[in-house]
Order: C-alpha cells, then sequence, then structure tokens
C-alpha cells in the first residue's frame, strides 16, 4: 500500500508536466519547435523500429544501432579511465613520493573542461571513434582518480597499522588494505565519472564522428526533426540511468559489509 | 632473557613547543608476565605501547624485545587496538587468518591454529561473520585471536576493552586470563581502570603525565588463577586504596 502511495505521489509531477507540455505543443507558435509527447513517441517509434514509406527518413529503424555506438565508445572510453586512473589514484593517495611527482601535474590539466580538448582531439585523431574514445576517457578519469587518491589518504590508521603488525609487505598493504578499504570512494568516482563520460560521448558524437546519439542529435535539429531530438535526449538519459543503476549493483554487491553498516 | 628490556626511553614529538610524551623510561618485562600500564590519558602509556610496537620511532634510549632492537612492526609483537581494528570488508575467519595468509603459508599450515583459537574466544560459530555484524566484545575476541594466530608472544593491548559496557569487559578480561593462563605470552596491558589493571596483572606500572614517566611499580600479591570473586576481597581493595592514593598526590 506505501509504495503504491509513494509511486503515485511520484508519478504527479510528471504526469502534470506531460499535459501541459502536449496543450503547448499543440500551440501554433510552437510549431517546429516543441513537439507534442505524443508526436516524440511517434517519431521515436519509427527511429527504433523503422518507418514504412520512401525510404526518405534518414533515421527510419537506427535507434539501436546508433545506442550501440554511444554504449560501445563510453563503454571502451570510461573502461579506459578506470584501469589507469584507480591505481593511478590510490598510489597517489599511498605515496608522498608519487604524489609529489602526478599530482601538480594532472591537478593542473584538471580545469581544463573535456570540451575545450574537442578541436585538439579531432587534430589529433581525426574524425575518428578515436577522437571520441579519448574524451570520454578525460572525462571518466578525473573523477575517479582524484576520488580513488582520497580513499587511499582516509585509510584508518589502524587498519595499516594491523597489517604491518602482521607481517605485511607495503605490496600486499597496497593491494590488500589499501584498495578494499578505498573501494567505497572509488565507487563514488566510477559513478561521477560515468556520468562525465556519457557528456563527452554526446558532445564529442556532435563534432568528432558521424554515429552515435550525440550525431543524431545535432543532425535532427539541423532537419528539423525536433521529435528525434527530443526522443534522443530522453535515450541519453535513459542509458545513463541504466548504467549508473549497474555500477551501483555492482557496488552493493562489492561493498556488502559497508551496506550492513549503514542499516 | 626478558621479553622486554628498555632503558632510558624518551619520546619527543617537535614542534612548538615540543612535547616530551616519554622521559627516561625504564622498564623490563619477564618472558610470560602479565604487565599493566595505568595511568590518566596523555601519560604516554599508549605512546610507550607504540614504540614497542615499532609504529613509531622513540628519540632516544634503548628498546629491546626479545634481545633485538625493531624499527618496523611484525608478527613478533602482537596489538590488540582499542577498537578492534578489524578488516570491515573481511569476515572472522578471513581476518584471523590474514597474517599467515599474507606470509604466505599453505592453508594446512595455518588452519587447525585458527580454529583452535577461535575456539579459545569462543567465536568457533562466528567465521562467516563480518565485523559489522559482530558486538564489540566479540571484535575484540576476534582482534585477540588473529594475534594467537599469527603466534605473538608479546601481545600489545591498548585499552582493548575500554569501549565495552561494564559486564562484557568483566568477561572479557576473564577470557584474557583463561587465554593467558593457556598459552603464557608477554602481555603489555594499557588501561585508565584501576580494577582492571588489579584483576589482570603481576606488575602494574602506574605512569604519571606530562612528561609521561612512570612513577611507581607496585607488585599484585593476589594467588592465580584469580577470579571475578578476587575483585572484592580485602586485599583487592586494599591495594586499589594505595594506588588510588599514590594517583591523587
Amino acid at each position: 500500500m506505501k509504495r503504491l502511495k509513494f509511486f503515485l505521489y511520484g508519478i504527479t509531477v510528471p504526469i502534470i508536466v506531460l499535459i501541459i507540455w502536449q496543450f503547448a505543443g499543440n500551440l501554433s507558435n510552437m510549431a517546429g519547435v516543441l513537439p507534442t509527447p505524443v508526436a516524440v513517441i511517434k517519431g521515436w517509434e519509427g527511429w527504433i523500429f523503422g518507418e514504412v514509406g520512401l525510404g526518405l527518413n534518414a533515421y527510419s529503424g537506427t535507434w539501436l544501432s546508433n545506442v550501440q555506438y554511444s554504449t560501445m565508445r563510453v563503454f571502451q572510453g570510461f573502461s579506459l579511465a578506470a584501469i589507469l586512473a584507480v591505481p593511478l589514484g590510490l598510489l597517489i593517495g599511498w605515496s608522498r613520493l608519487i604524489a609529489q611527482f602526478l599530482d601538480p601535474f594532472i591537478q593542473s590539466l584538471r580545469p581544463i573542461p573535456i570540451t575545450a580538448w574537442l578541436p585538439f582531439s579531432i587534430a589529433l585523431f581525426g574524425i575518428s571513434d578515436m577522437g571520441s574514445i579519448f574524451l570520454i576517457f578525460l572525462g571518466g578519469f578525473y573523477a575517479i582518480v582524484v576520488n580513488a587518491t582520497q580513499g587511499a589518504r582516509d585509510v584508518d590508521r589502524n587498519l595499516i597499522r594491523a597489517a604491518l603488525m602482521m607481517g605485511a609487505s607495503r605490496a600486499q598493504l597496497l593491494r590488500r588494505v589499501v584498495f578494499p578499504a578505498a573501494l567505497p570512494n572509488i565507487f563514488t568516482g566510477l559513478r561521477i565519472g560515468l556520468g562525465i563520460s556519457w557528456t563527452a560521448v554526446i558532445v564529442s558524437e556532435m563534432v568528432a564522428v558521424k554515429s552515435g546519439l550525440g550525431y543524431v542529435l545535432w543532425d535532427a535539429y539541423y532537419v528539423g526533426r525536433m521529435d528525434i531530438v527530443l526522443a534522443d535526449m530522453v535515450s541519453i538519459g535513459l542509458m545513463g540511468f541504466i548504467t549508473d543503476r549497474l555500477i551501483v549493483s555492482i557496488e552493493r554487491f562489492t561493498l556488502k559489509w559497508r551496506f550492513l553498516q549503514n542499516h | 632473557m626478558p621479553a622486554i628490556q628498555i632503558q632510558n626511553l624518551h619520546k619527543i614529538y617537535l614542534g612548538d613547543p615540543p612535547v616530551h610524551a616519554l622521559e627516561g623510561i625504564d622498564l623490563t618485562v619477564n618472558d610470560g608476565e602479565l604487565v599493566a600500564l595505568l595511568g590518566p590519558s596523555g601519560c604516554g602509556k599508549s605512546t610507550l605501547l607504540n614504540l614497542i610496537a615499532s609504529f613509531e620511532n622513540a628519540s632516544s634510549g634503548e628498546l629491546l624485545v626479545h634481545g633485538e632492537s625493531h624499527d618496523a612492526p611484525g608478527p613478533d609483537r602482537g596489538v590488540v587496538f582499542q577498537e578492534a581494528a578489524l578488516f570491515p570488508w573481511l569476515n572472522v575467519w578471513e581476518n584471523v587468518i590474514f597474517g599467515p595468509k599474507t606470509k604466505g603459508l599453505a592453508a594446512s599450515e595455518y588452519e587447525d591454529k585458527a580454529n583452535e583459537m577461535l575456539k579459545i574466544v569462543g567465536l568457533s560459530d562466528f567465521k562467516k561473520h563480518l565485523p559489522v555484524q559482530l558486538s564489540g566484545g566479540m571484535r575484540q575476541r576476534v582482534g585477540i585471536a588473529r594475534i594467537l594466530t599469527l603466534g605473538s608472544r608479546v601481545l600489545l593491548m591498548d585499552e582493548p576493552f575500554g569501549a565495552l559496557d561494564a559486564q562484557t569487559r568483566l568477561s572479557m578480561q576473564e577470557l584474557l586470563l583463561s587465554v593467558w593462563q593457556q598459552l603464557k605470552p608477554t602481555i603489555i596491558f594499557v588501561t585508565h581502570d584501576i580494577d582492571e589493571a588489579i584483576f589482570l596483572a603481576d606488575n602494574i606500572y602506574v605512569m604519571s603525565a606530562r612528561p609521561g614517566r612512570i612513577a611507581e611499580k607496585i607488585v599484585v600479591p593476589l594467588p592465580r588463577p584469580r577470579t571475578i570473586t578476587d575483585t572484592t576481597t580485602e586485599a583487592f581493595n586494599q591495594l586499589k586504596r594505595e594506588i588510588l592514593l599514590q594517583i591523587r598526590h
């Protein structure tokens, strides 16, 4: 009963917005700017399943492949970011010497927004997947490295002492104490980094490649298909949500000890 | 050879002004002896324990454990921490075997011992539990089982029962005494609880603060094995009065 109540509460505002949107979309001065929800769903349906007709619709039936292009790029760039940033962040947080070498470098590059890297990345990689993956990597990298560093710095001193007392070497300490102790922070970094990676994929696909949700978004805008633009926006949000939930469920499984602690 | 020999040990924390945490500590602890370091907070008793464990380094003086000076922590000196300091992501069993496993021993070499130690501390049925699922007293039992499995001959205990409720504290003290009777390790037990010090120790070293010094050595004449009822005897109370007067002035 309670769940039903919360569900009804939760959908009230979205439904009101949808109704207002439907009326607003029907106003004559909104034509070509704001398609109605019904029109968006119809356009989306054609985008997903294809449309019967003369084959003039460039988007017909291409939704899934574009989702795949974008998701694949996020997966590649983000994985690369995670594989490099987690160990690097742990080392920076763990060793003052490594921090002195790397932290100034990373901190001085970090304020450059990933969007500012766009021209450089196109110059370097051309109109190709690599340019897009590079930006996604960069977007995910900073968030993960900063959080992993923080996690390694915050490890309870007595856990380190306990491990040393039991004969752990420095390498064992890093792998068996610092890494698991930093995992909560690492997951925070992964979630933030993944969000930035999705931003990066859309931005880069608008400019640097000719496929994916970001490419369709910009292309549909140029040809005035605002229904596709809006369906695309919702698709991006959906993919971001699903991939975030994926990380959260991995986190819940990996950090069972932590979720027990909080309940 | 004594288990621990300390001569003219100083610990100064540099700063402005520098803090003289320990001044001229002399202490000899025999093999298998149970010693209590008793004193108010800030008297340097935990610092002294950290120096013996090599968590910190002394500013000057000599500190030998089984005749050797150490510059790093090691399994010969097992530490029980105030808040247990178990690895929260490992279950009881994994925590207990952390030492031998880290050392690279085969499971067959430590499993029997770990099982035995878990039995001694009464946690045989809790191997799969995570530390968060245990009470404070049970966590300290794991902390004790883990250094017994490690095979430490010297146990350094830093107010291990300080955060427990009175009843649990009593049963943990009894448990520690029974472990000590069975295995006879050398124990240095830091506490600010006079009753605890008398109940457990062969010798009590009363420390005073600023700078941290050993003010007095008190021999506890109570016979062993001791039980809870010993804490209500006239001899016990007489000793407590003496120590109270000692600490007051």
